[in-house]
């Protein structure tokens, strides 16, 4: 059986909220919420610009990568990192081992005060991210959905 | 590890393929995004070398329309397949849902396909999953080329457990999409038994 994440509208709700919360307290230009296998989970501020599926991929190799070096350094993991553009500074944490938070920011705002900023949001996601993860383990009101998929179903995907 | 999101009812899945240098995963996903309608895929990555060898990953997402009312969406990607690239076929294997091994055709390739084959199965053994257990499809590479090896040799060598297996020839796009297909129908078939 496939391990699976389920995000359900209560705790995304909850996380979209959070990252609102971070994208105006940290004057930040945007805030993306990104699994460790690269897939976006939520994201807040100007994210229209961004090629945010290419983003959350690259992001979540790099975290990756960074966790493969601080295990050959026996460190149990790298938690962030920051990244110095001309325009545009990166900060990337990972939060309660599960996700990758990523905030985009430039000179309105500084290091500082983003990860004063993220440090709060990082304890109130892990919050969320403990729950959705008991109910992703236990099923909770997941529907029937995928057990009524039938194969003509699987197969009409692929009459292109 | 597939992540459903019943919110804006999406199903992603991730979907890897393995093999030995050179052997044509890069020119699969290039094939499949030069032949997909773009409002179907994101931007393709390659984090490639100077020379075009796979340095990290290539990245392909692809959404394949709907089903039951969730849009299905599959990332593809592919591992550098140079043996000291080990480190990173590991990472890139983490939360996958199904795999495609690819293999090369080539007569003198088939100590490098042997290798690659075992690699993937130790490595992932080691994130913890069982090739036997999971979506997996077998495609021949390189079937165009006069060195190729019999398909009966090569399925005795590469496929022992009989998963689904195709011949390809990947720059021209043969057995390219009946890979991917299959190997999708694989995972929604696992996603099925799981939900």
């Amino acid at each position: 059986m496939i391990q699976q994440l389920v995000m359900y509208e209560e705790e995304l709700q909850q996380i979209n909220h959070i990252c609102e919360n971070l994208h105006r307290d940290s004057n930040a230009k945007a805030v993306l919420v990104i699994d460790k296998n690269g897939q976006a989970i939520a994201q807040a501020g100007d994210t229209q610009q961004l090629d945010v599926t290419s983003l959350s991929s690259l992001t979540a190799g790099n975290v990756a990568a960074t966790g493969g070096i601080a295990q050959l350094l026996a460190e149990r993991e790298f938690s962030g990192q920051f990244h110095e553009g001309e325009r545009t500074n990166v900060h990337i944490s990972i939060v309660g081992a599960r996700v990758i938070l990523v905030v985009l920011f430039d000179d309105r705002s500084s290091l500082g005060l983003v990860r004063l900023r993220v440090k709060r949001a990082s304890a109130e996601l892990t919050v969320v991210l403990d729950v959705m993860v008991k109910k992703s383990a236990l099923g909770v009101g997941q529907p029937s959905v995928f057990s009524e998929i039938t194969d003509d179903d699987i197969d009409n995907l692929f009459n292109d | 590890m597939s992540f459903i999101n019943y919110s804006s009812r999406e199903i992603n899945c991730k979907i890897v393929y393995y093999g030995p240098g050179l052997c044509g995963k890069t020119t699969n996903l290039q094939y499949i995004y030069n032949k997909t309608n773009p409002e179907a895929k994101g931007k393709m990555i390659s984090l490639a070398t100077e020379t075009e060898r796979t340095l990290f990953f290539d990245f392909l997402p692809l959404s394949l329309g709907e089903i039951r009312g969730f849009k299905t969406r599959f990332h593809l990607y592919t591992v550098p397949g140079q043996v000291f690239y080990d480190a990173s076929r590991k990472l890139i294997l983490k939360g996958v849902d199904g795999v495609v091994y690819v293999g090369d055709s080539q007569m003198e390739r088939m100590e490098a396909n042997i290798e690659s084959l075992d690699n993937l199965r130790s490595n992932l053994h080691e994130q913890g999953y069982d090739l036997d257990k999971l979506p997996y499809v077998v495609q021949y590479n390189k079937r165009d080329l006069p060195n190729a090896i019999q398909m009966s040799e090569l399925e005795a060598e590469l496929n022992p457990t009989k998963v689904p297996s195709f011949e390809a020839v990947a720059p021209k796009g043969i057995g390219v999409f009946d890979t991917l297909k299959a190997v999708a129908k694989l995972v929604l078939t696992e996603l099925r038994k799981g939900g």
